[in-house]
């Protein structure tokens, strides 16, 4: 009983990995083939079954005009908007995430809970729905196809994941903290700043990988509002994926966009393992 | 503490976000009672003759609506059971338990949209993959993205490849922040661990399964990257979902009056079913 047990327990996670690692080794095999290894019969493994080339890498630093595929612009475009907001919505989130821990709020009916709800709440719109008044609003004021039109945005997707873990983890950290520094003749913006944040970083940091990620892979919202002008990652490899990109490059750019998140999880996993981020994800 | 200082810390973000959307919320339900398409970009004042049209004719919208609820509750009930064995799996001592946390993470941390694109690639018809592999044990090719029925559970695959880490994460957060009598209790009275699991992991969790499965549900019901990616709604409109179809009307047919209709009507569709799906869980998973 125990050996089935322990029997099917690997199976279970071993069939599970292979799930999850086989479309990138598909994707990193395709990247080395040529015309001929794509288009003939199914290959997979390079020098066994195909010859490998580096065809679909070069493309990725040649320039547009020769026929490249320009990703180094979308990148820093992604990369900056995803930070800017991220940064927005930790610095706005953390402040009213403490006022929601911390003090009572009563106006009418609406009661701390329902404020907390407020904010969490903006996940449930659905990015439809906000961007056809958005793209109809960010082009009366000339801000279509621009970044800061997009962080905008991008706050409203991401400041309820950062309201949601910070007031989880201030509840956790004790009253006695700010009480004590008050005391100490501390005023509440000292008391904040000086003692809790610090102690708060484990919760700080979550909460920012959390905005980066949401951030990141956000597709919907850059592909209506932007066009020309500014064009985020994810839009620029679907843009390949509907032109007649062949699959090596198309693959080659996909794995190099989503390459630097994968560092995340290694950074989640060793958060996890210390029991840092069971308090800060509940 | 003194009275103000407790706005100063809340109001900032409170007032930003409200500033950001009170705009799009007051224009769309206005902008739904107009004609607005591309003969007539104006905001006339056209009644309530948008929403009869919806409540009336329109069944490829209640269609869109009901394939959604089919493709997002199938998606992350398949996620919790998944993502909980996982869970339960790598919380406990096992070899390479760490390489199997990392690995089991990864997915929710690639874009959607760019992994579709090579998952369509892995789907390919004549030169994936999958069924030149199922092709060398002598299955027939099977039409993964242009057959209706097909189409719609390489979607659900997609779908829990890419979020199964992310119940994955929030459950197993969970189990490492359970405290540790009530299993020293069970293990003293000797309890199998299927009973184990059953009278006291399985309820010391039902908060947080409730928590995991609304924020699923709710990223769920936002199904649109990988539909758009993968089959564009097709075959036909077989894995049409609201969102796509709200996208066609609205940004491809220009039928903006119309689409801010359904945007309407599908927010507060969602809002109202999501909140009695948090009553009914929390009802059944936790016995009072």
């Amino acid at each position: 009983m125990e050996k089935l047990y322990k029997f099917l327990k690997y199976t279970f996670i071993i069939l599970w990995t292979v799930f999850i690692v086989a479309p990138f080794l598909w994707a990193i095999s395709t990247s080395f083939k040529d015309f001929q290894s794509v288009n003939s019969k199914v290959t997979y493994i390079p020098w066994l079954d195909f010859e490998p080339t580096l065809e679909g890498w070069r493309v990725l630093v040649k320039s547009p005009a020769r026929g490249g595929v320009d990703i180094v612009e979308p990148y820093f475009n992604s990369l900056f908007v995803t930070c800017t907001a991220s940064l927005i919505s930790i610095v706005l989130g953390t402040l009213a995430a403490y006022a929601l821990s911390r003090f009572t709020f009563k106006a009418g009916f609406v009661r701390n809970n329902d404020i907390t709800f407020f904010f969490i709440s903006q996940r449930i719109m659905p990015p439809i729905v906000l961007s056809i008044p958005f793209f109809i609003f960010l082009s009366t004021i000339g801000l279509l196809d621009s970044l800061i039109g997009l962080v905008v945005v991008y706050i409203v997707l991401l400041m309820p994941i950062a309201v949601w873990i910070m007031v989880d983890f201030f509840n956790r950290v004790p009253k006695e903290l700010d009480e004590t520094a008050l005391i100490d003749g501390c005023n509440p913006y000292q008391a904040f700043y000086k003692v809790v944040l610090p102690n708060s970083i484990p919760g700080l940091i979550v909460a920012g990988m959390f905005c980066i990620i949401f951030g990141w892979i956000d597709f919907f919202f850059a592909f209506i509002l932007t066009f020309t002008e500014v064009q985020l990652l994810p839009v620029k490899v679907v843009a390949l994926n509907s032109s007649i990109t062949p699959w090596w490059s198309l693959s080659a750019s996909a794995l190099i966009s989503v390459a630097p998140l994968i560092i995340v999880a290694f950074v989640v996993e060793r958060y996890l393992s210390k029991g840092n981020l069971s308090g800060a994800l509940k | 503490m003194n009275f103000k200082h407790k706005y100063v810390f809340l109001f900032p973000g409170l007032f930003v976000l409200i500033g950001i959307l009170i705009f799009p919320i007051i224009f769309t339900i206005r902008l739904s009672l107009s004609g607005w398409n591309s003969y007539t970009p104006e905001m006339n004042f056209i009644g309530i003759t948008n929403y009869i049209r919806l409540f009336t004719d329109d069944p490829r919208f209640w269609e869109s609506f009901f394939r959604l609820s089919f493709l997002s509750v199938t998606t992350v009930i398949l996620q919790y059971i998944i993502g909980f064995a996982l869970a339960l799996i790598v919380w406990r001592e096992i070899k390479f338990k760490r390489f199997f946390r990392v690995i089991f993470l990864i997915p929710m941390m690639t874009t959607p949209v760019i992994m579709t694109v090579i998952w369509r690639t892995f789907f390919h018809e004549s030169l994936g993959p999958v069924n030149d592999l199922l092709g060398n044990l002598g299955v027939e090719p099977i039409l993964w993205l242009s057959d209706p029925v097909i189409a719609k559970f390489t979607v659900i695959i997609v779908e829990v490849w890419q979020w199964t880490p992310f119940m994955f994460l929030l459950l197993l957060a969970g189990l490492l922040s359970l405290p540790k009598e009530p299993f020293l209790a069970a293990a003293i009275d000797g309890a199998s661990p299927f009973r184990k699991f059953v009278y006291v992991t399985f309820p010391l969790m039902a908060p947080i399964s409730i928590g995991a499965i609304i924020i699923r549900l709710i990223e769920a019901s936002k199904i649109m990257d990988t539909v758009f990616v993968l089959t564009s709604g097709g075959p036909g409109t077989a894995t049409e979902t609201s969102s796509f179809y709200i996208y066609i009307k609205g940004l491809r047919e220009f039928q903006m009056g119309y689409a801010a209709t359904l945007s309407f009507t599908y927010l507060v569709i969602m809002i109202i079913s999501l909140t009695i799906i948090a009553k009914v869980l929390t009802k059944l998973m936790i016995k009072e």
